[in-house]
């Protein structure tokens, strides 16, 4: 008897098991970042006057700002290579899929630039308490990135495999992907503006 | 999933676009706020508005929370609550505190 | 095209070791829970023994421990927290959730397995790793943790041995959230046709609330465990104000953190973690009283929007273990009204027990008697737990025995014997025999009575005022010298409840092979677990998809031939 609901929808949730599971992980996510940001609110509250901002200043609003219009990108490539594979294209899927793991290499290139350079500056997450905070939520960030690169690295190579003997439930796992992909860019939409504009 | 047609596909791919083109704006439009002269408050109420706007639409649209069945949002709803919870009784207490004088 | 088909048997591996099947995940949780709980119960015989003896060595172990066998203040604090974290996360939880909830929640439900089972599967060995992790912390040159299991900095931040303990707690915390997505969405999507809300068992209910709650707290406090891992490996002052001064000298880190940020992030964990641990219990309980009182559960709906009240209310109640951090009059208040309102749903669960009782025709087996066993002692439990919800009464309260007593009234003769209830009344459908209830009633009573032994006086010592955490017992301090002469007492008591769970460790064993045989039903129990065979079958369970057409409890329903009715039975007309 195999699980119910993998891949037809259960009639009374609509939902296959999946996307529940998927929507659950990503609920426990925001609340992960959720006490991060608390975190920083709470630091910030009781850092002196305006010092968060200071010490902000050292950040890289250029590179972050290419970053976050790096990472909308590959969320569109990620709908995008959902989008193929329910139009049948497989050959797209696999293209949009690689602009979007090029993406997030490039993402997370930038990223290296940004730390190496606080390092060589003499910039530490022990340095003050702003810098402790950026560190772990960009580390943390980049963390999931990387995460989502290893999903997406599998279903794009050894995992498409799936299309070709179970091509539905290989596009929901597509979709499931794409809702963590999506969520990763949406932290980092939340992130850039609150550690390097505010 | 079989409820999407090719037409029903090709009309989403046109949302995307458009979503993304307001996305790329809206991330300028952020960057371009905080050079203005504002109050730290009025920054990050500006800061959070636009964020918000940009985080609503890449649900909605990218992540089809628009047309999502309604467990699904209303555990969402409920994580949101427990996220406002988390983010503000601790920094209510932060300045609640005992006068010992 | 089906290719789940197992025709071929599965390889040793396969099958008892990286099994996905939620019956075996389900027995991996309960063997390692209770091999955990029973060495975190060792852990707590040493400090005892300090406790009774303060200045004698301890026998056998204290070979180890250098110093004349005395436990030093370090070691003792080691015991100390490590008792704590390990009864919590690598044996309650597991036991309650991983175990019980694993193997019973889709039988329960009438599915084949949960929703995942290779993230079942994974869920189970994060588990194992993290508490590989925690055990080997007692062998790392650094030593186990020594700052409680609630970890406050800054003494976790700069004590050593904590490290390992933070990581340990990353693999326990990502094992939870794997296991609670899982029972969620197996609640949701794999109930059997017929099987709507209102008709799921309480344990069912008990299980989704409790699931709820591990996803939604969890995260906080393993994001406080990564800021408290930054602190400690990097150098970051997270929770390390400017000018912390450490055995005389001003500390070399950045400053600027906060101390209370940590109680935060750890409390809005914590206060649902307690709830994650009573909630199963009581689901549990019900079980058993509905079906050895052969009535049904009284109140049903009440009960079912009791516990979800309780979810939701266990989210804002937090503080009240902060209460004497400084807050002001406004934070003060707000969580001493929660938290007598969170009150009134237990109140109500409890008492629809109660009620359940009330007229019924009781058998008293072992399972039952740990079930009722329950009601008083929880009831203990909870209202001690009402002097600490109000401010003016928890400033004298806070980290004394007293709150030590009523916590452990909750957990230990509350959830504990909850756990030994669904042990003794599942037993028949994981094995097909049942444990004798001889040695069943020779576990019951002595355990019931050392229980209060160990921790009655306890609430004594805490109203005049002896502090927890003391390694010598409060030798040092004018105030407990009243009391001390129970601390012999009470450690004798534990002792004697280490040995009266012997008769439960044999009769474990004892019943595989000797146990008497029993049918599919052998208690007349009317939800769905009892239809399958036992134990049900690899991978699929029923013989085949169960029809529910009926509430969970249609015990002595008049009129009927039997004094009850499966769930499955369907409806004549």
């Amino acid at each position: 008897m195999e699980i119910p609901y993998t891949v037809e929808e259960r009639p009374d949730t609509g939902l296959i098991n999946s996307k529940l599971g998927i929507w659950l992980f990503l609920a426990s996510e925001v609340m992960l970042f959720g006490g991060l940001f608390s975190a920083y609110v709470f630091l910030r509250l009781g850092a002196p006057d305006g010092a968060f901002h200071e010490w902000g200043q050292d950040l890289n609003v250029p590179l972050a700002t290419l970053n976050t219009l790096i990472l909308i990108s590959s969320s569109v490539t990620m709908v995008m290579s959902w989008a193929s594979l329910k139009m049948n294209d497989f050959k797209k899927f696999k293209m949009y899929m690689g602009i979007t793991l090029l993406c997030s290499v490039g993402f997370l290139v930038i990223k290296y630039i940004e730390y190496t350079s606080k390092f060589h500056h003499g910039i530490f997450p022990s340095t003050n308490t702003f810098m402790a905070i950026y560190f772990t939520l960009t580390g943390l960030h980049g963390l999931h990135i990387i995460g989502g690169m290893i999903v997406n690295g599998f279903l794009m190579g050894p995992g498409s495999k799936m299309w070709k003997t179970e091509p539905e439930h290989f596009t929901n796992r597509i979709e499931i992907a794409g809702l963590y992909w999506h969520f990763v860019d949406l932290v980092w939409i939340f992130l850039f503006p609150v550690l390097y504009l505010l | 999933m079989s409820d999407h047609s090719m037409d029903d596909i090709k009309s989403h791919v046109k949302v995307y676009m458009l979503v993304f083109a307001s996305l790329a704006v809206l991330t300028v439009v952020t960057v371009a706020a905080s050079y203005m002269d504002l109050s730290s408050g009025e920054a990050i109420f500006l800061a959070l508005i636009i964020a918000t706007i940009k985080g609503s639409l890449v649900a909605s649209y990218f992540m089809h929370l628009i047309s999502e069945k309604a467990l699904i949002t209303w555990i969402l709803m409920i994580t949101f609550v427990f996220f406002f919870i988390l983010m503000f009784i601790p920094t209510i207490a932060f300045f609640d505190w005992v006068n010992i004088s | 095209m089906d290719n789940n088909h197992h025709h071929q048997e599965e390889s040793f591996w396969r099958k008892y070791i990286f099994s996905v099947d939620h019956k075996i995940i389900g027995l991996q949780y309960g063997v390692t829970s209770l091999l955990f709980l029973l060495f975190g119960f060792c852990l707590m015989m040493v400090m005892r023994w300090q406790l009774a003896y303060p200045e004698e060595a301890v026998p056998i172990v204290g070979k180890l421990l250098g110093d004349g066998g005395i436990l030093l203040p370090e070691i003792y604090n080691s015991l100390g927290a490590m008792h704590g974290t390990i009864m919590i996360f690598l044996g309650i939880v597991p036991l309650a959730v991983g175990a019980f909830g694993n193997y019973f929640v889709p039988l329960q439900i009438g599915a084949p397995d949960m929703a995942f089972p290779k993230l079942n599967m994974a869920s189970y060995w994060s588990y194992f790793i993290g508490g590989v992790i925690m055990i080997a912390s007692f062998f790392s040159p650094e030593g186990a943790a020594r700052s409680g299991w609630t970890s406050y900095p800054p003494l976790a931040d700069i004590e050593t041995g904590q490290t390992m303990w933070l990581i340990g707690m990353v693999f326990l915390i990502t094992s939870s959230l794997l296991g609670s997505i899982n029972i969620i969405t197996t609640v949701v999507q794999l109930r059997a046709p017929g099987l709507t809300w209102m008709r799921l068992p309480f344990f069912v209910w008990s299980q989704f609330i409790t699931a709820f709650l591990l996803v939604m707290a969890f995260p906080p406090l393993e994001a406080a465990a990564v800021l408290q891992l930054m602190d400690r490996v990097v150098g970051t002052s997270f929770f390390l104000p400017s000018g912390l001064v450490v055995s005389g000298e001003v500390l070399n880190v950045s400053g600027g953190g906060s101390p209370l940020l940590w109680q935060h992030l750890f409390w809005f964990l914590a206060h649902p973690e307690v709830y994650v641990l009573i909630l199963p219990g009581m689901g549990i309980v019900a079980e058993v009283l509905a079906n050895n009182s052969r009535k049904p559960l009284w109140g049903y709906k009440s009960l079912v929007y009791s516990i979800t009240f309780l979810g939701f209310m266990s989210f804002i109640v937090w503080a009240h273990h902060m209460f004497i951090t400084g807050m002001g009059s406004t934070m003060s208040s707000f969580f001493q009204t929660t938290t007598m309102i969170i009150s009134i749903p237990s109140i109500i669960i409890l008492s629809a027990f109660f009620i359940t009782l009330w007229g019924g025709s009781i058998r008293f087996n072992t399972p039952m008697l740990f079930a009722l066993a329950f009601l008083p002692m929880f009831g203990i439990g909870g209202l001690t737990g009402l002097p600490l919800g109000f401010a003016a009464a928890d400033i004298h309260l806070h980290d004394t025995y007293y709150v030590i007593a009523h916590f452990h009234y909750v957990v230990a003769p509350g959830t504990i014997f909850a756990m030994f209830a669904g042990i003794y009344y599942w037993y028949p459908k994981m094995t097909g025999r049942k444990m004798s209830d001889l040695l069943g009633k020779l576990h019951f009573w002595p355990s019931l009575i050392f229980m209060n032994g160990i921790f009655m006086p306890m609430f004594i010592q805490g109203l005049a005022g002896v502090s927890r955490r003391l390694w010598d017992g409060g030798l040092q301090y004018a105030h407990a010298s009243g009391t001390l002469q129970w601390n012999e007492f009470m450690s004798i008591s534990a002792w004697l409840l280490g040995l009266a769970q012997i008769p439960f460790i044999i009769n474990i064993f004892y019943s595989m092979k000797n146990g008497e045989k029993v049918d599919r039903n052998p208690w007349g129990s009317t939800t769905l677990e009892w239809v399958a065979p036992s134990p049900p079958l690899p991978h699929v369970n029923f013989d085949s998809i169960p029809e529910v057409h009926r509430d969970p409890y249609e015990y002595s329903i008049p009129g009927r031939k039997r004094d009850f009715t499966p769930q499955t039975e369907p409806k004549k007309g």
